[in-house]
């Protein structure tokens, strides 16, 4: 048997929309800020409790700051997606990574779904689903018009070539 | 809804099979239920009875008159038949409820009977389609019909369904595997006796205490009470911790009698594998041969001290998750050896020893180290726990948590060691296989052509390591199944060799790092 040491998976060809940056720090805002705040106003309205809330406040903010500057950033170094004639290829993920492949002989339905934080983004998300139930590809954050080619593409593809069974 | 229903209506009626009409006893006797809760009450209460309880009871009964209700409406407005090449089933009165389902698409048939059931002879009947679509919606059940008749629309549907396909599979029908009541000794060794025994006395307690009866009170609770205050503490601690590891043991040995007496696997006509076990609730499921995509054996740690395992089937079509869970066992905890002489029944092949963790591929040292790491960290941070305590309480605590945690590192380092050995991973034949496990050793059989997609993942520890996770998605079972810890090159071999074509165009080499 050939020696496999140095074999690795290559990145796939595109990468997922700029503007995914910017999405990916709106959601982090979503789940990093309302602690802090809410401490924050208590600090600026409760002064007896003043010195004890600026701590909370400044405490609270850093791992979501942190979070905030650092998640969007690395995402968008790993995010990227590929699609060929026999199948769809996605890499996804920060710090715990994932790369999935699914070929298009097994894919069983294409969806598309833009949640109003994508869409204030012009972004969608394409998931490219197999009869596995943690089989899925998802593909996050690419260009609205992009992902609806996408669909398109992967929806004549799945149809010319032979489906198998299960 | 379909085009047939209209065509001839009158007709129709005829060949239209009904839910039984003891299914109205079986509706009528679920509401004894409450009754006898309030004569176990008044037995408790001594008679005394109080608001509380009436208002309990009577909501209860309500509840239960509804849930009746809806029992009977179905019993009348249910009716099925078998045609041709469709299984139909019409039901509801406001709902209404056409659904039909095509016979060659029919995966398994199950007859599953609960005890009120099987009083009255009857039993439920279950079809499932297979489609992915929501779990609700894919099946159909008919929920009380005879046992006769059931297993006789069984025999029709199977013979219908293969009557289409070539029986190309030979005929070996025969039983596989039948309960063996030595087996028995297994039952005690499941871990969930014991919080089963906590569970009953938290719904007893909460029961009492609904009805304004307060257990603590209790002649009988107040008598332990009086008694563990008589003796040392260590000495009650360690009665208490008998007395309930004592009852969890008969707990789950009544529980592995409910689940598997009669317990019987056979190869049916076609090569369907059938598993039927049950006191109580007698189940039986069906698995078609081209379901049954590979096998997992499986040894938690009390059984595997016991050199016992379980074998479970990697299969298709067996519904959900908590489904698949409850429907995938081929055998009861069974002796190691017997486990896998069912599984290389199951499963023939020309490789002997398909699911022996001898011969697998060892994995690099690297996964040695990380499952270390992890036992050094969780000594840590179990010793942390008294330690932080004992900062702020006393200094009695930092010294059992200091000895604590140093007498951990051992026992988990040998985890560790153990956790290593069990890694491995092979290809044999037309099946990959993989094993990996700490407290419960798993070892997963998975057919090639089962796997449709690939799902690598490294976490920032194993990145670090130069490792990763290979993940074999596949619609059977429990859709993906992993082979842990590999090097980059040797996960991304495998994935290559197993379905060779499919990570072909993804794959590079990277420039030698000498």
């Amino acid at each position: 048997m050939e020696r496999h040491d140095n074999l690795r998976l290559r990145p796939p060809r595109h990468r997922v929309d700029r503007r995914a940056i910017g999405w990916w720090t709106l959601q982090s805002a979503l789940f990093a800020l309302p602690l802090p705040l809410t401490f924050g106003i208590l600090w600026a309205t409760i002064p007896p409790t003043r010195e004890f809330f600026m701590w909370a406040t400044l405490i609270s903010c850093v791992p979501g700051l942190l979070y905030m500057a650092v998640m969007p950033a690395w995402r968008y170094r790993v995010h990227r997606w590929e699609t060929t004639d026999e199948a769809v290829y996605a890499a996804s993920g920060w710090l715990w990574q994932q790369w999935r492949v699914v070929p298009l002989s097994r894919v069983q339905t294409v969806d598309t779904l833009r949640g109003p934080l994508q869409q204030m983004f012009g972004l969608s998300g394409v998931t490219v689903a197999t009869a596995s139930s943690s089989g899925a590809v998802k593909i996050k954050g690419i260009d609205h018009q992009v992902a609806q080619d996408l669909v398109e593409y992967l929806a004549a593809r799945v149809e010319s070539v032979p489906e198998d069974a299960t | 809804m379909t085009p047939d229903t209209s065509v001839s209506p009158p007709a129709v009626d005829q060949d239209w099979g009904r839910l039984n009409s003891r299914l109205l006893l079986v509706n009528l006797s679920i509401l004894g239920a409450p009754l006898a809760m309030f004569l176990a009450s008044l037995a408790v209460t001594g008679g005394k009875t109080n608001l509380q309880i009436i208002i309990t009871l009577a909501s209860l009964f309500v509840t239960f008159l509804v849930i009746s209700g809806i029992g009977l409406m179905r019993l009348f407005t249910t009716r099925y038949r078998l045609t041709e090449d469709r299984f139909e089933l019409r039901k509801g009165l406001l709902f209404r409820s056409e659904r039909s389902i095509p016979v060659g698409r029919i995966r398994g048939v199950d007859l599953t009977a609960n005890p009120v059931h099987r009083v009255f002879g009857l039993t439920t009947l279950r079809i499932d389609s297979g489609e992915q679509s929501d779990a609700v919606a894919r099946k159909l059940a008919l929920d009380g019909i005879t046992k006769a008749e059931a297993l006789e629309l069984r025999r029709r549907i199977i013979a219908l369904r293969d009557a289409g396909r070539s029986p190309a599979v030979a005929d070996n029908d025969g039983v596989l595997c039948r309960l063996d009541w030595s087996w028995l000794r297994y039952g005690p060794l499941t871990i969930w006796g014991v919080g089963g025994v906590f569970i009953a006395a938290g719904s007893v307690y909460r029961t009492l205490n609904e009805m304004h009866v307060n257990p603590l009170e209790l002649g009988i609770v107040k008598d332990i009470e009086h008694r563990f205050g008589s003796v040392p503490l260590w000495y009650g601690i360690l009665v208490s911790v008998l007395v309930i590891v004592a009852l969890g043991m008969v707990g789950s040995t009544a529980t592995f009698i409910e689940n598997w007496a009669g317990y019987e696997l056979r190869r049916e006509e076609g090569g369907a594998l059938r598993i039927r076990r049950g006191l109580l609730a007698t189940r039986s499921v069906t698995i078609a041969e081209r379901n049954l995509r590979g096998l997992e054996l499986v040894e938690p740690i009390p059984l595997r001290w016991a050199r016992g395992a379980k074998l479970n089937a990697v299969a298709s079509g067996l519904g959900g998750e908590d489904e698949n869970r409850s429907r995938r066992a081929l055998t009861s905890p069974v002796p190691r050896a017997e486990a896998v002489r069912v599984a290389a029944e199951a499963l023939p092949v020309d490789e002997p020893g398909l699911i022996e963790r001898e011969g697998l591929l060892r994995h690099p040292r690297a996964a040695l180290r990380r499952r270390i790491n992890r036992a050094l960290i969780w000594s840590v941070l179990i010793a942390a726990v008294p330690v932080g305590l004992g900062l702020w309480l006393s200094t009695g605590l930092v010294i059992g948590g200091v000895i604590t945690g140093v007498a951990l590192v051992p026992i988990l380092v040998a985890f560790a060691f153990n956790a290593y050995r069990t890694l491995g991973h092979g290809l044999r034949g037309r099946y990959l296989v993989t094993s990996a496990g700490t407290f419960a050793h798993r070892t997963v059989v998975l057919q090639r052509e089962a796997i449709i997609g690939w799902k690598i993942s490294r976490t920032p520890f194993q990145r670090r390591a130069g490792l990763l996770t290979v993940g074999a998605t596949t619609s059977a079972g429990e859709g993906v199944y992993h082979v842990y810890d590999l090097t980059e090159g040797q996960g991304i071999a495998l994935a290559e060799t197993t379905v060779p074509g499919l990570l072909a165009p993804f794959i590079e080499r990277a420039p030698d790092r000498g």
